[in-house]
């Protein structure tokens, strides 16, 4: 079953019915960027730049890639989503309260004191969070055994795992990248967040990961690359990786680190800065521009 | 002499049998399965068990990630890499996300042996016991440790149960009951109690008899579980008998003799004596000659039962 939506319902719904998906999805996609940065804001701490570049991602995933049910989260035939790259929590927190797995005012509740929306996902708080992640490099492990148990009980639901570029320095994600290829895991698809930047700086110059696709494929994986904020390239992605038998799939999805205001984009500074109440202002209204 | 048996063969036959009764058991190796004796449950159930590879620290997250599908995931390998090169992915993977993963660990302590100070995790109680919600257990004898497999398999959270590669005499008969969080009392004295663990059991019921021997009456007690610690069996000791001695292979920092002295620290503030090794690493030689070389006899034990005594005479 796909999500249903539950959440906040715009003006232009009458307006995005009548609309191709992908129209429908960057609507939507807007809609989530000037929550993360309003949550961003409110919480006046996080990661602006990873939340808004991974985000586009999601909203395919999420309203188009999963099977899910907001209402029954524990469902034994729903597909799994881990975000390896959990400091872009307010980006799945702003997605999983539009599908309805929590009250979107919970959103405004982001890093502080006795919230469900940790400062990094925690299964523990938050409804639709599979497993605890913040700590880089640990989620692909955990998709892999995920991937496994639902192969060794014969059930067909894939795992999804999203990467940021900068995380792959971490050396527990080519364990897993070699282990998700011996068991042949055809279920397991992995999707980097490839913006390019991290904390310190560009990739490229902190610890270079090029030759990027050479290195998966040499792992044993089957490699896709894609603009990571195009709705249809993203979901011939997909849709080929669930074709893909006998190994893992990793879907490399070149993103703008910051998209979606001239503020933020491709900004180093703002991988863990918040917007400023100006800079919010700004930022809304350059995206609401887009959503005419 | 008692019948010797490795807590870790105890462990591959528990696993088996275990893995008979409950379809939910799967177990995860990395690269040490005929050395930690989970061989046995991979050649019984082959679709159930995943050797990983040297790469503890995606065993541990593989480990998670089934446990997450209510999956009961035992996660074997040497005690140093469980808790040494995975301890972040066990916090974090595991324990954080309070997953249902049992971690069982072997080659503990210095009697690893001949592989030396790099293989003797000194350091695992420590590191485990310190981490929110981690259930330590260390069995005594190969009997425990069937019961301790069965037992954790029964509760829901994560747990490291530490076992050792050298053959040690079996103490409890088969008809023990281990209980998570329960210390059993061996034998009563009045005099002084002997809080042990691990192999240092054995030591300890030996010591008992040198001191009655001089006429000491020693209460000896088998501290299995070391978090949560019975809090009440050492209050009594306390009370009772005005004097504590700890025993086990492990740091003197952070173990079993740190985790008594929290608690007698609180109520009944008592002189505490620890056996166990001085921060300092293991080395090279067989393990009996490393017990000797580390003081982890049953001599040492009457030596610090004697000086807790003058304290507590002198105190």
């Amino acid at each position: 079953m796909k999500a249903e939506t539950t959440g906040d319902q715009s003006l232009s719904r009458d307006l995005a019915q009548t609309l191709p998906v992908d129209r429908k999805l960057e609507q939507k996609a807007i809609s989530l960027r000037i929550d993360i940065l309003k949550m961003l804001n409110i919480a006046k701490s996080g990661h602006t730049g990873g939340s808004l570049s991974c985000i586009d991602i999601l909203v395919e995933l999420f309203y188009e890639q999963l099977k899910h049910d907001p209402k029954n989260p524990e469902s034994s035939s729903r597909d799994r989503f881990i975000l390896s790259k959990g400091h872009a929590a307010p980006a799945i927190y702003a997605v999983l309260a539009d599908s309805g797995y929590f009250d979107k005012k919970e959103l405004l509740t982001l890093r502080k004191l006795g919230t469900i929306l940790q400062g990094h996902p925690d299964r523990k708080k938050t409804r639709g969070i599979e497993v605890s992640t913040g700590s880089l490099g640990q989620g692909l492990s955990m998709g892999a055994g995920m991937a496994l148990g639902l192969k060794m009980d014969q059930l067909r639901n894939r795992v999804y795992v999203l990467l940021g570029d900068g995380e792959l320095q971490e050396g527990q994600v080519w364990e897993a990248a070699m282990a998700s290829a011996h068991y042949k895991l055809d279920n397991l698809c992995a999707i980097v967040d490839r913006n390019g930047l991290q904390i310190d700086g560009a990739v490229e110059d902190i610890m270079d990961i090029e030759p990027l696709s050479d290195k998966w494929k040499s792992f044993g994986w089957n490699v896709i690359g894609v603009d990571g904020h195009n709705f249809s390239a993203l979901r011939s992605a997909f849709n080929v990786a669930r074709e893909i038998k006998e190994k893992p799939t990793v879907i490399i999805a070149k993103t703008i680190k910051g998209k979606g205001s001239s503020i933020f984009e491709n900004k180093v500074h703002y991988h863990g800065v918040p917007p400023s109440d100006e800079e919010l202002k700004t930022a809304i209204k350059e995206l609401t521009s887009c959503q005419k | 002499m008692s019948e010797m048996i490795a807590t870790r063969d105890a462990y591959g036959k528990a696993l088996v049998a275990l893995g008979e009764r409950e379809p939910r058991i799967v177990v995860l190796d990395g690269d040490l399965s005929s050395s930690t004796k989970t061989g046995m449950f991979a050649k019984r159930f082959p679709e159930r068990f995943f050797n990983m590879g040297i790469a503890e620290q995606n065993l541990m997250g593989t480990a998670a990630g089934l446990a997450s599908l209510g999956k009961i995931p035992y996660a074997s390998t040497f005690a140093i890499f469980a808790t040494g090169r995975a301890w972040e992915q066990v916090r974090q993977s595991i324990a954080y996300a309070e997953l249902n993963v049992k971690i069982v660990a072997t080659h503990s302590g210095v009697t690893v042996g001949e592989d030396g100070g790099s293989h003797q995790s000194v350091e695992d109680i420590s590191l485990m016991r310190s981490i929110p919600g981690m259930t330590v257990i260390v069995p005594a004898d190969a009997v425990e440790t069937e019961k301790v497999i069965q037992e954790v398999a029964k509760y829901n959270g994560p747990v490291f149960v530490r076992l050792g590669r050298m053959k040690v005499p079996v103490v409890f008969d088969d008809d023990y009951t281990f209980r998570i969080g329960k210390a059993a009392m061996i034998k009563d004295g009045t005099d002084v109690s002997i809080i042990a663990t691990g192999l240092m059991v054995a030591k300890a019921i030996e010591a008992g008899e040198l001191l009655s021997a001089k006429g000491i009456r020693a209460r000896i007690i088998n501290m299995s579980t070391i978090k949560p610690i019975d809090e009440a069996i050492i209050e009594q000791a306390a009370a009772q008998t005005g004097a504590l001695v700890t025993a086990e292979e492990h740091s003197i920092i952070g173990g079993l003799g740190s985790a008594v002295a929290e608690v007698v620290v609180k109520k009944h503030p008592v002189p505490v004596e620890f056996v166990g090794i001085k921060d300092t690493f293991g080395t090279s030689g067989t393990s009996e000659e490393l017990l000797e070389y580390f003081d982890l006899t049953a001599s040492r034990i009457v030596t610090a039962v004697e000086q807790a005594l003058k304290r507590k005479n002198h105190g």
